[in-house]
């Protein structure tokens, strides 16, 4: 195997090895991604950058490897979403409410990966509380998607919420990143950043220290270049946490070692309702190609049918808000993150350190959640959008007898311009109709890069497993990346010069 | 008047206004702490009276990305109290998210259970003081959380918050409006204290605010429909029940004399005065907006698990009371001897230790209790051991001493402590049995006074006066009974009088 002469073109497995096979230090590696990512300030992926802190792990994992104390992911620089409390270092959620909030406590998921070796670079920029397709809900200012359209200077979004996990890849400004996905949030900024992004089934990963967005919905996953590089990272983030009561009792197997085989004999369902109306036809044309792929590499398609699809994202815009409603009325000024001054009374604390620190997204979807939890309408909103949520589990069950996986575009379109939808919440969410499925049945989905549109822009398809069974997803997902051989790269415009 | 009450019992429990007999109808609402050492959803500590904020963790601050995690031993609490209530032990039961807005609920919501609590219904006897039992149902008893405490006398432009208390657990449990008056409420209040005291699920304090009612007063022509009700919040004792239930009752018995109606509203008890204040109406009443906390799965309990603590549960109050009273004991005598488990036990030992039961109680109820009541003492913290009362009970019983030496043996006892055996030996108080004395004492007094030996012929009532002096001389040591054969004799008296 030849090495990229680059260290920030390695992989994170080629990195991984070369680290070991003492090719390189994690201190030269690392000092690497600290520049890049100094030198891509413009890309606004990162709300802190944490450069000192990166090269003392760097240093600790150098002296480990000489010891031969080596984890899995030894002196691997990463970033992390803002989403994770990181124990000493600002954690934002992307809003101003939270204001200089530094937790005390490092979230399971980190913990994890830090206690196998990773390294902080620092923490990425997202949608407001999550809340988002675009990351343009982000108090610290929308990211802007390392990709342009063919002969465009016009900045697109990287998608969301976790747009700056994914520009950060997409950028090769880390070797891989967390995200979190309640709706789509990793998935769908993967597929527009040409990026790899893995949603696992719901209590694979701890939510334990990761701020609460919709906590049935919530789940982190791996943001990588390759789908080796996520299942890698997967392995380190998965675990059961006695702090969780919704985790899950699972092992976690070898993910990596799993993707070797193929997916010769295995049954890839086609859901016929992820066909929809006004979709670029660029979408259709690939989801068709990425079955011949399969196909080709000796994997059965069947038709399936998920008929209750239709229902999710409405039902998604209910059950997201109401938990999202009740999971922000602890940013309250009292004790931690943004209080309003000159307050008088207890009444004005809240209202104004509310209305100063949450953005209008936020706002809006906090006033939704609040109105469908309402005395009187809990039953026509909340009890029906759990019912509809039933259906839709249903669905996959059924579909799951007939096949093993299913395959789905991942987005309806590529990345769009900064500021081309955010005065229209609906065609917003639009962006997460194929994603929001997965999260409300809990199922593992993966997104990985499988073409770019005539403009040059990436677009991906998604994998989506039965629950718990992340390691066919996965391989099925290398299986459609090395059929796609998605080469490309950004040009680097950014870096600063 | 009106017709007559069906009986005299019945009517004791009307208050009369103008218009004629009302009935009060009752139900309360009580919170009970958990008697635990860890929190409901949290491991840290509930002792009382730390100082402020020193037994909180990240969870109960509310803190961003914190999850509850239930209390498996608050949970068994909760179940063994249900047994203990009688009642129906709900294998599935869910928590409920209780959304309002307060500085001293950190998380701006209260964890619950609403619609499916763990305990449903049961029942509890209370015993009047006219020997009356009285059935009252129990709705259901549920888990939540405590709130903290706000401190608004600590600064005069600011109100403190103390977390302490924040996420401790509770049960609140609801009776049925089976009450019909302030005794009963309070009798009711004080089975309830006595059942989970013995169970140990609660220490039933009501001053450190372990035990608190809320109180359901309306009031009713007999035999018609119930009327409107008012809730009093937070009555913190007994006494406070009983004038709480008083005060509202005639409140509204005046308003619907007066013509005018019931308006259902939350009320405060103040102490001080004596009253019930208006605190909110139903129109100002929160909108909770419930729904269950997606961040614990359902609570599922084992049957096998339940059936465990129901065996492990002790004798309760009513069928220790039981078999008091199959051993000898009154209803009454019995029942004040199982109101604590302390002196049940107590009682018990003393038995044990060879006193006859029905003396034992006799004993205690007239002697004991009330010199511990006067010196603000109970059967744990009193001077005398239950082997030291028993062997008081036991050397009358005997015949060694008089019943009136036995009130100077136990004061010899609780001074100065000792064997009572040793004591009636050393100090020579074993009573006189030997007839020759006593004769001897008689014929000297009947000889010294021939105008009372009259007076007694013609009234043998007066002979008291005679045994009163042969006590005199003998030092109180006499045995009455044989005294009382050798006057009767010497006086030629045939017949008590």
């Amino acid at each position: 195997m030849t090495l990229p002469s680059t260290p920030t073109d390695f992989t994170l497995a080629e990195a991984r090895d070369a680290v070991r096979a003492k090719k390189i230090s994690s201190t030269e590696l690392t000092k690497a991604f600290v520049a890049a990512v100094e030198s891509a300030r413009s890309l606004n992926a990162f709300v802190t950058e944490t450069p000192e802190r990166a090269m003392a792990m760097a240093k600790a994992s150098d002296a480990r490897l000489v010891k031969g104390e080596a984890g899995a992911l030894e002196g691997l620089p990463i970033a992390i979403k803002d989403l994770f409390c990181t124990k000493g270092v600002r954690t934002t959620a992307g809003s101003n409410i939270l204001g200089n909030f530094v937790p005390p406590y490092e979230s399971t998921v980190t913990q994890n990966l830090w206690n196998d070796g990773a390294v902080l670079l620092g923490k990425t920029n997202m949608d407001e509380f999550a809340m988002g397709s675009s990351n343009e809900t982000s108090y610290f200012k929308p990211v802007l998607n390392p990709w342009r359209a063919r002969n465009s200077n016009e900045g697109l979004v990287p998608g969301g919420s976790s747009g700056g996990s994914a520009a950060s890849v997409a950028a090769n400004l880390c070797l891989g990143a967390t995200g979190t996905d309640t709706g789509g949030s990793i998935r769908q900024p993967a597929a527009v950043t040409g990026t790899v992004g893995l949603k696992p089934t719901y209590g694979r990963c701890s939510r334990w220290g990761i701020v609460a967005f919709a906590s049935s919905l919530d789940q982190a996953g791996p943001m990588a270049r390759t789908v080796r590089d996520a299942a890698i990272l997967l392995k380190s983030m998965a675990s059961v946490d006695p702090k969780d009561s919704t985790s899950v009792d699972v092992p976690v197997p070898d993910y990596e070692a799993m993707l070797a085989g193929g997916v010769k004999g295995l049954r890839v369902g086609i859901p016929k309702e992820y066909r929809i109306d006004g979709a670029p036809p660029e979408i259709d044309a690939l989801w068709s190609k990425g079955g011949e792929w399969l196909k080709a590499q000796g994997a059965e398609l069947v038709d399936v049918s998920l008929p209750h699809t239709k229902y999710a994202l409405p039902a998604y815009y209910i059950v997201a808000p109401a938990e999202a409603s009740s999971n922000l009325a602890r940013y309250d000024g009292v004790r931690f993150g943004h209080r309003a001054a000159g307050i008088h009374d207890v009444l004005e604390l809240y209202e104004k350190s509310r209305a100063e620190g949450f953005g209008a997204e936020v706002r809006r979807r906090i006033l939704i959640g609040t109105y469908v939890l309402s005395a009187g309408y809990y039953d026509a909103y909340y009890s029906r959008a759990q019912k509809v949520r039933a259906l839709i589990l249903r669905d996959f069950t059924e579909a799951f007898k007939k096949c093993d996986v299913l395959l789905t575009p991942a987005t309806p379109g590529p990345a769009f311009a900064i500021g081309a939808k955010t005065s229209d919440p609906v065609s917003m969410y639009l962006n997460d109709v194929f994603t929001v499925t997965v999260n409300l049945a809990g199922l593992p989905g993966l997104a990985v890069p499988a073409g770019l549109t005539r403009d040059g822009l990436p677009l991906g398809l998604q994998v989506i497993g039965k629950a718990f069974d992340e390691a066919t997803v996965l391989r099925v997902g290398q299986s459609i990346e090395t059929a796609a051989n998605f080469a490309a790269k950004p040009a680097t415009w950014w870096r600063a010069a | 008047m009106s017709a007559a009450p069906e009986s005299p019992k019945e009517r004791s429990k009307l208050i009369n206004g103008q218009t004629g007999p009302w009935e009060i109808v009752i139900g309360l609402e009580v919170h009970a702490q958990v008697l635990s050492k860890a929190k409901l959803f949290s491991g840290a500590s509930t002792a009382f009276g730390a100082e402020p904020n020193s037994q909180v963790s990240f969870v109960d601050a509310g803190m961003p990305g914190m999850l509850p995690v239930i209390n498996r031993y608050c949970v068994e609490q909760a179940v063994r109290t249900g047994l203990g209530l009688k009642a129906q032990i709900n294998l599935t039961s869910v928590f409920d998210r209780k959304n309002y807005f307060y500085p001293d609920l950190p998380s701006g919501y209260q964890i619950s259970q609403y619609k499916n609590p763990v305990v449903g219904e049961g029942e509890v006897f209370i015993d009047l003081p006219d020997g009356e039992t009285v059935r009252v149902g129990i709705e259901r008893l549920h888990l939540e959380q405590d709130a903290g405490k706000s401190l608004h006398d600590q600064h005069p432009d600011y109100s403190y918050v103390d977390l302490n208390r924040s996420g401790v657990a509770l049960m609140e449990i609801v009776t049925k409006p089976d009450m019909r008056s302030s005794e009963e409420a309070a009798a009711f209040l004080r089975k309830l204290r006595a059942i989970v005291r013995y169970l140990g699920t609660c220490d039933g304090n009501m001053d450190e605010g372990s035990m608190r009612a809320d109180v359901n007063v309306s009031v009713r022509k007999p035999g018609a429909p119930l009327g409107t009700r008012c809730e009093v919040k937070n009555v913190n004792s007994m006494r406070f029940v009983a004038q709480a239930v008083e005060f509202e009752a005639r409140r509204q018995v005046d308003i619907l004399e007066s013509g005018g109606s019931i308006k259902q509203e939350t009320r405060l008890y103040d102490n001080r005065a004596g009253e019930t204040r208006s605190m909110r109406s139903k129109e100002e009443a929160h909108d909770y907006r419930y729904f269950p906390d997606p961040d614990l799965l359902p609570l599922v309990l084992e049957d096998a698990w339940v059936k465990e603590i129901a065996k492990s549960l002790p004798e309760l109050p009513d069928e220790k009371k039981a078999r008091f009273m199959k051993a000898g004991l009154s209803a009454y005598d019995a029942a004040v001897l199982v109101s604590e488990r302390e002196t049940a036990d107590y009682f018990e030992a003393m038995v044990r230790d060879g006193a006859d039961a029905k003396q034992a109680a006799n004993w205690l109820n007239n002697e004991y209790f009330g010199r511990l009541n006067k010196a603000g003492l109970t059967v744990s913290t009193g001077p005398v051991s239950a082997t030291a009362n028993s062997a008081i009970v036991q050397v009358v019983a005997a015949n060694v001493i008089s019943g009136k030496i036995a009130k100077d043996l136990l004061d010899i006892v609780w001074t100065e402590g000792g064997d009572p055996r040793a004591i009636v030996e050393s100090r020579g108080l074993r009573q006189v049995t030997d007839t020759g004395a006593i004769e001897k004492a008689v014929d000297e007094i009947i000889a010294a006074n021939p105008d009372k030996v009259a007076e007694v012929k013609a009234k043998p009532k007066l002979a008291g006066w005679f045994v009163g002096q042969v006590m005199k001389v003998t030092g109180g040591k006499a045995n009455p009974q044989v005294v009382n054969a050798i006057l009767k004799e010497r006086l030629g008296i045939t017949e008590e009088g």
